[in-house]
């Protein structure tokens, strides 16, 4: 029966549309454009490509921002190297048929993902502190207390140790999806695999991972994009100048002193503004790199 | 007999692994709550033991009561993650109704459109964004972060409801129209109660990053009266450093509501993940 749809079309779209393009898409343009500016005595005054020559030329900005977006591949890479690998292998053990308690471990191991950065990042302080000494006891209990240092307070750890409190966090997302996926795989498959001859660890590696590639991508660009704009853990952790000495700003932090300022020097929207557009073009050769050369190559199999 | 002995020793070996993890999962979630209750030297002497009689003490508590507003940005956080859902959720099944329904030119354009902001985050747009709300006087409101919030979980929430209304059996719709009910008759009486789980799952995918976040509570509304929970106790945490107590109740106290949320919605959280909503 056709319907000529007219009229409600337009009431159905209307609010979310409106509320999307004046809110998301608007501002966003807006930002790559207002990057192409500069303050001047009356207002911004267009600049043309200055603020990107200041961000990429300026020793003192340069040095910044690749020290930043250093930092962050590392963090991605610590985020890509830990945290799908034991999500994985979590999933896997969960995804046993017969395992008891499941559904128990699955939401205990699941509770940090959802506890905000504040939270975890003030506990993970607060527990790796060595006024506190948590940490340096039980490493002391098991005889590893030659361990234990400072690591937040330390340049050449502490950034390490943010990305893998962040994995502690995040691992139960890669959990449930690569759970979910295994779940999926009928019994026919495992079946024919096993009179065939592969079971356990092989029928792992050779049939299940395999089949699961496709929802391994998807979690790695998930991780992608929220590692590129994050930013609550840091600031919580190490505050807006990303401490020690910045060995731990990355993107998002950079993005957010430029934009307010800090100690002496002003903030300055413009420049935040170029900030931002780099970290738009990042993200998005990211989510096109994905697109266009990973996911067309994974192979999707139909059950 | 050795196939059963291996496959039992496989089950304890999964289960201690899984035990090994649980336990770093919630090791600092206990440590925090458990000093939260204890005196200041009982933190420091052994802060890996239960509070005893002689150790219990609600000091930290009382200081968070007495210092921080924690009942009005308990408050705040409320009004923007309802709120923010609310939105989502209406204006997000409106839209989702109107692509998954009617045929009209642009039909795959606007879905592709609304679609592009799965993947960009919105907080690239932050500079523009406050520039905006300044501009409208928005800024320190609980609106412009109920707007913000509104339209980031927008798009995924049109994907994930569009793919469930696809499901919806056209008969039913056909026969509602013969039965002379308007479009918003079918959209509001027969497709939104079809797709109930759908929206729960929406909700529950969207409530948490919301109650959470930092980013735009810090640069939109961080007045007094308009901080949120995590942001308020960010602050709090932040001028109280050195006591120790009143650190740990705040974070506690901040752990405390997202927890019953995870309690009572976890059911519905997991079951939204694993039934591939994300895919």
């Amino acid at each position: 029966m056709a319907v000529r749809p007219r009229f409600h079309v337009a009431v159905f779209l209307a609010p979310a549309v409106l509320v999307y393009t004046a809110v998301m898409i608007f501002p966003l343009f807006n930002t790559l454009r207002l990057s192409l500016y500069a303050r001047g005595g009356t207002g911004p005054v267009f600049a043309g490509l200055e603020n990107f020559r200041t961000l990429f030329g300026d020793p003192h900005w340069s040095a910044a921002f690749w020290n930043a977006l250093g930092n962050n591949v590392w963090f991605f890479v610590i985020h890509m190297a830990v945290q799908n690998p034991i999500g994985i292998g979590l999933a896997a053990i969960l995804s046993h048929p017969r395992l008891r308690f499941a559904t128990f471990y699955r939401s205990a191991i699941f509770i940090p993902t959802i506890l905000s950065f504040v939270i975890v990042g003030f506990a993970w302080k607060l527990i790796l502190s060595p006024i506190w000494g948590i940490a340096p006891s039980m490493l002391d209990a098991v005889g590893l207390k030659s361990l234990y240092a400072p690591w937040l307070g330390k340049e050449d750890y502490a950034l390490t140790t943010l990305a893998l409190i962040s994995v502690w966090q995040f691992v139960g997302i890669p959990m449930m999806l690569i759970y979910a996926a295994l779940l999926a795989i009928p019994e026919g498959v495992l079946e024919a695999g096993e009179i065939d001859g592969i079971t356990g660890w092989a029928a792992f590696w050779r049939i299940k991972l395999p089949l699961v590639l496709p929802s391994i991508g998807i979690i790695s660009i998930l991780t992608f994009v929220g590692n590129f704009n994050a930013f609550d853990l840091i600031y919580a952790a190490q505050g807006a100048l990303a401490g020690p000495d910045f060995s731990t700003d990355i993107l998002g932090t950079f993005l957010y002193r430029t934009f307010f300022g800090f100690q002496l020097q002003l903030g300055d929207p413009h420049m935040g503004a170029a900030i931002a557009t780099a970290m738009f073009a990042i993200i998005l050769a990211g989510v096109c790199l994905y697109l266009f050369l990973i996911q067309t190559r994974l192979r999707r199999y139909q059950f | 007999m050795n196939r059963a002995r291996t496959s039992r020793l496989n089950t304890v070996a999964a289960h201690a692994a899984l035990l090994a993890w649980t336990a770093i999962a919630l090791f600092p979630v206990f440590v925090i709550l458990v000093n939260s209750f204890k005196t200041r030297r009982a933190i420091f002497a052994e802060p890996l033991s239960l509070p005893s009689e002689a150790t219990f003490s609600m000091v930290g508590y009382r200081t968070v009561m007495a210092q921080g507003d924690f009942l009005l940005y308990f408050q705040n956080s409320l009004i923007v993650t309802v709120g923010s859902l609310t939105f989502i959720l209406l204006f997000g099944a409106m839209a989702a109704f109107a692509l998954s329904e009617y045929r009209f030119r642009g039909n795959m354009l606007m879905g592709l459109y609304l679609a592009l902001g799965i993947m960009i985050p919105i907080r690239i747009g932050t500079v523009a964004i406050l520039q905006m709300m300044v501009a409208t006087g928005l800024v320190n409101t609980l609106t412009a972060l109920i707007l913000v919030y509104t339209a980031q979980g927008l798009p995924l929430a049109v994907f994930i409801l569009s793919e469930f209304m696809r499901q919806v059996s056209d008969d039913l719709k056909n026969a509602g129209r013969i039965d002379g009910m308007n479009e918003y008759a079918i959209f509001l009486r027969l497709v939104l109660p079809l797709v109930r789980p759908a929206m729960a799952t929406v909700a529950v995918f969207n409530m948490i990053p919301i109650w959470n976040d930092l980013w735009f509570p810090l640069i939109l509304a961080p007045g007094e009266a308009t901080k949120t929970l995590t942001l308020g106790s960010q602050v709090f945490i932040g001028q109280f450093v050195t006591d120790w107590n009143a650190v740990l109740s705040a974070l506690s106290l901040a752990i405390l509501p997202v927890l019953v949320l995870y309690v009572l919605f976890s059911r519905q959280l997991i079951r939204g993940i694993t039934s591939g909503a994300v895919k």
